[in-house]
Parts: C-alpha cells; sequence; structure tokens
C-alpha cells in the first residue's frame, strides 16, 4: 500500500513536471511540422456545420452525415439540396458555397452577388445544431409526455413512480416547489409550464451536449438568446401596474432620484435577459473548450514526444478529462437551476404589488 | 467574434421548436405532473392532519377510558362500603329488635306474673274472709247458747245504734 503510493506520486509529479514544458513545445512542434491545430480544432467541435461530422479515417476520408440545405436567396431564390453537393466545401454548388478559411463568413454558405461572395437572405439549412435542436426536442417532449402518462388513471392515492419517472417527477417538483413557488407565490400555474420546460430543455440539452459528437446547442448565443428572450416576454408581457410603477416612477425613492434611478431600471430590462443568454452561453462554451483542451494534450504530445512521455501525459488529460466531464454534469444542472430561478425571480418581480402603508 | 453573433437561421429554428416543445408540453406535460404533485402534497398534509387527529382522537377515548375504569372502581368501593354499612345497619338493627323483642317479652311476663299474683292474692284474701266468716260463725254460735246471752246482745247493739 505503501509502496504504491510512492510510486504514485512519483508519476504524478513527473507528469505534472512534464506538463508545464509542454505549450511552449507543443507550438514550437506545430509551427514546424504544421500539424494539428487546437484551437481550429475546438472551434470545430463547438461551432455549427452543414454536415453532422462522425469521425475521420484518414485525413482524406471523413465520414459525416450530409444535411439538407435551405438557403433564400432575395436574388437567386430559393435552393433545397443536401450538403453532400458541396463535397466537404470543396466545390459550390448551384451558385452557392462554403467559405474557406481565412474568407469572410467562414464556415458558412455563401452566395456571388456582384463579384463579392456575401450571406444570402435567409439560411434556414438544417445544420448540425438545428439537427440537433430537432432531435433533443422530440426526445424531450417524448420524455415528459412518456412520464405525464404514467400519471393517466391514477390518483394521489398511488404511490409516488419509481425508476425514470420518478427521476423526471424528482426534479419536476424540486422545481416546482423550491423555485417556481417561492419565487412567483401568485399566478403559478400560469408561469409553471413555461420555466419547467426552460428547465428540462436546458437541462437536457446540456447533457446532451456533452456526448461526443453531438451539437453544441446550449453553448451556441442563438439558442441562449431565444431563451432569455421567452424570459424577457414572458416577465413584461404580463407585468402589472406596480411592477412598472417601481421601473419609471419609484416612489419609494428621493423624488430627484427617480428619474435617474427610471433610466438604471429601463437599462435593467434589457441587461436581465443579456446576462441570462451570455451566462447560460459562456458557462457550456468554456467548459466545452477546457474539456477538448485537455483531450487535445494527447495528440499534442503524440507529435512532441512520442513514445513514454506521450503516453503517461494521455494517461493526465484523461485524468483531468473525466474529472472535467464530472463537472461538466454539474454545470449542466447548476446552469439550467440557474437559469430558471433568475427567470422565476424576474416573472415574480414582474406580479408586484402596490405596498400598502 | 463569430461566436457571440446569433446565428438568424438557427434563431428561427429554435424559436420555432421550442415554441412546438412548449406548447405540446404546456397542454398534456406539466399540468398533470404538476397536478399530481400538488394533489400528492395535498394528500400527505392531510393525511397527517388526520393521523395526528387520529392520535389525539385515541389519546382521548384512552384517558376517557381510564377515567371510566376510575369510576367504576369508585363506585364498586362505594357499592362495597354502602353494602358494609347495610349489613352493619341490619345487624344492629336485628340486635335492637331482638332486645327490644326480650325486653318486651319479660315485660309481658313480669306482667303476667304480677297479674297471677295479685289473683293469687285476691284468692288468699278471699279464702282467709270466707275462713274467718266461717270461724266468726262457729265463734258466734258457741257464745249464743243461751237466750240471755242473745238478749244482752241485742241490748248492746241497740244501744250502739242509738248512740250512732
Amino acid at each position: 500500500m505503501n509502496h504504491n503510493r510512492k510510486v504514485w506520486t512519483l508519476i504524478v509529479g513527473l507528469l505534472m513536471s512534464v506538463g508545464l514544458l509542454l505549450p511552449s513545445q507543443a507550438k514550437a512542434n506545430e509551427a514546424e511540422e504544421g500539424g494539428l491545430d487546437v484551437t481550429a480544432m475546438i472551434f470545430d467541435h463547438i461551432g455549427d456545420s452543414y454536415y453532422w461530422h462522425l469521425f475521420d479515417i484518414n485525413e482524406e476520408t471523413q465520414v459525416s452525415m450530409p444535411l439538407p440545405v435551405l438557403v433564400y436567396s432575395s436574388e437567386s431564390g430559393f435552393h433545397c439540396f443536401m450538403s453532400s453537393r458541396f463535397h466537404h466545401g470543396h466545390e459550390s454548388y448551384d451558385g452557392l458555397k462554403i467559405a474557406h478559411e481565412g474568407e469572410p463568413y467562414a464556415g458558412k454558405i455563401v452566395e456571388q452577388v456582384g463579384g463579392e461572395w456575401v450571406r444570402p437572405t435567409l439560411d434556414l439549412s438544417i445544420t448540425k445544431n438545428v439537427a440537433g435542436l430537432i432531435i433533443t426536442s422530440i426526445l424531450l417532449v417524448w420524455m415528459i409526455l412518456f412520464c405525464a402518462r404514467w400519471y393517466k388513471n391514477k390518483d394521489e392515492k398511488h404511490p409516488a413512480p419509481k425508476g425514470f419517472v420518478g427521476t423526471i417527477e424528482m426534479l419536476v417538483s424540486y422545481v416546482y416547489n423550491d423555485v417556481i413557488k417561492p419565487n412567483i407565490p401568485k399566478n403559478t400555474g400560469r408561469y409553471a409550464p413555461y420555466l419547467l420546460t426552460a428547465f428540462f430543455f436546458i437541462f437536457f440539452n446540456n447533457l446532451c451536449g456533452l456526448i461526443p459528437g453531438s451539437a453544441n446547442l446550449t453553448g451556441n448565443i442563438a439558442i441562449t438568446v431565444t431563451l432569455a428572450l421567452f424570459t424577457f416576454v414572458t416577465t413584461n408581457i404580463f407585468g402589472t401596474g406596480a411592477y412598472w410603477s417601481e421601473i419609471f416612477w419609484n416612489k419609494e425613492l428621493p423624488a430627484w432620484l427617480r428619474p435617474i434611478m427610471a433610466v438604471i431600471e429601463f437599462i435593467g430590462l434589457f441587461t436581465k435577459p443579456f446576462s441570462l443568454t451570455i451566462r447560460l452561453f459562456a458557462n457550456i462554451l468554456a467548459g466545452h473548450c477546457a474539456l477538448l483542451g485537455v483531450l487535445s494534450v494527447i495528440f499534442l504530445t503524440a507529435i512532441s514526444m512520442p513514445g513514454v512521455g506521450n503516453g503517461a501525459m494521455s494517461f493526465v488529460s484523461i485524468l483531468l478529462g473525466i474529472f472535467l466531464d464530472c463537472l461538466e454534469l454539474l454545470v449542466a444542472f447548476i446552469q439550467a437551476f440557474v437559469f430558471t430561478m433568475l427567470s422565476s425571480i424576474y416573472i415574480g418581480l414582474s406580479q408586484a404589488e402596490h405596498h400598502h402603508h | 467574434m463569430d461566436l457571440l453573433i446569433p446565428e438568424s437561421g438557427l434563431f428561427i429554428w429554435m424559436l420555432l421548436a421550442f415554441t412546438v416543445v412548449f406548447i405540446v408540453l404546456a397542454k398534456f406535460g406539466w399540468p398533470i405532473i404538476t397536478k399530481m404533485i400538488d394533489d400528492r402534497a395535498k394528500y400527505i398534509d392531510d393525511s397527517i392532519a388526520k393521523a395526528n387527529e387520529a392520535n389525539e382522537k385515541l389519546a382521548k377515548i384512552q384517558e376517557e377510558t381510564a377515567a371510566m375504569l376510575k369510576q367504576t372502581q369508585e363506585k364498586q368501593s362505594q357499592i362495597l362500603a354502602e353494602a358494609m354499612e347495610m349489613r352493619k345497619q341490619i345487624v344492629e338493627k336485628a340486635q335492637t329488635e331482638a332486645t327490644v323483642a326480650g325486653q318486651k317479652i319479660l315485660e309481658e311476663a313480669r306482667q303476667q306474673i304480677q297479674a297471677e299474683k295479685e289473683d293469687a292474692i285476691r284468692d288468699i284474701r278471699r279464702q282467709v274472709g270466707e275462713l274467718s266468716v266461717k270461724v266468726a260463725e262457729k265463734v258466734l254460735r258457741q257464745s249464743l247458747d243461751s237466750d240471755q246471752a242473745q238478749m244482752a246482745m241485742i241490748g248492746r247493739m241497740l244501744d250502739e245504734l242509738e248512740t250512732k
């Protein structure tokens, strides 16, 4: 036992000291051999694509699923074809092409208008993210409806569900009783469906995003901005008179402060959804980047220090990767929880009543 | 940066997908689950309240039973005491009655004896009178054998009447 521990300490210490030398060496090697571009690899993973990339056999042969391209251009009208027509971005089709690295709109479909490559008016292509979104949405709806079906023909005297339905009920019950109800004591029934949908949508997509090869949805700003927009609309559309008067003419403040606070509060209306957008997006994106960065150590050391060094570094990077993956599981829940919690608080504030003095 | 600009296509798809998910789940999913959660919570609360009530009732019943038992025991001892008292009274009464009856019998006997005694005395007196009359007769007959004596006697008696 004691002996084992000594060996362990030695190995970890050795690996860590090697790790310190790593970044400079990797960069040097990359520059020399034109090897792995970590940044490009990470951005490729977290970004969107017109293909669902599965795996590479070798540098020439990539196995990926083509996805439908749906483009409307005010110049050339509707385009609808499979992305395999582009031959992985090497060819143009129907007057459209995928912009290469270094060009403007890199990785996006562009069309030539007046000698310049510009984005078409509306690109509704089923990209990897859209495909992922459709799949997770269907799965989510199916999951929740499956659970809801369990409750049919059962009354409250029936014992609580077990297994999968029980797990979902535990989550629903937690969000409903501990997040939504305390923050929105009035009109709970009006807002609970939206907040529950938001929680489960974010949580489920956070978890799905952790599956290797899946789409990174909640780490995409278009997704989070939509969610924040829903919260913004839900908050303000049913805002009470007391809520609006607290924003624009807060009677609890001295008169000279009121106009200043009105401006600040008005800006606050928009910073709230903005912070919701950025918080979720940045947290998930950062997690993915960190995980990919740690795992790419394996491939970097394979180039810079083949043999024992690579083996040792792979070991460390896998350990770190497992740790980060567990952390991401936690973050997946926390971020879904935080989004729901803050949305509940904002909605709760919008249901303010006039104070009676 | 590219990452910070929302892609319009994905935004539209997301808007659509989330709206559909929300509508379907808000209609067929969440209300069923949250209603059950609320109902079950209410049922559990009610059950706890009912259990408490039942416990209270039970405690009350136990108290009542104990009180009843106590009361019964008290009554029993009271009845026993009463019975003892009654026995005592009966015995005493019997004794008194017996004494009274005995005295009455004695009294009656005494009265009878007295009456008989008086009868006897009266009888003796009568007999003594008769005897003394008979004796006096015999004595008188002997002393008045002669006429002289008889005349003296009559004279004396007449004198006596005159003086009277």
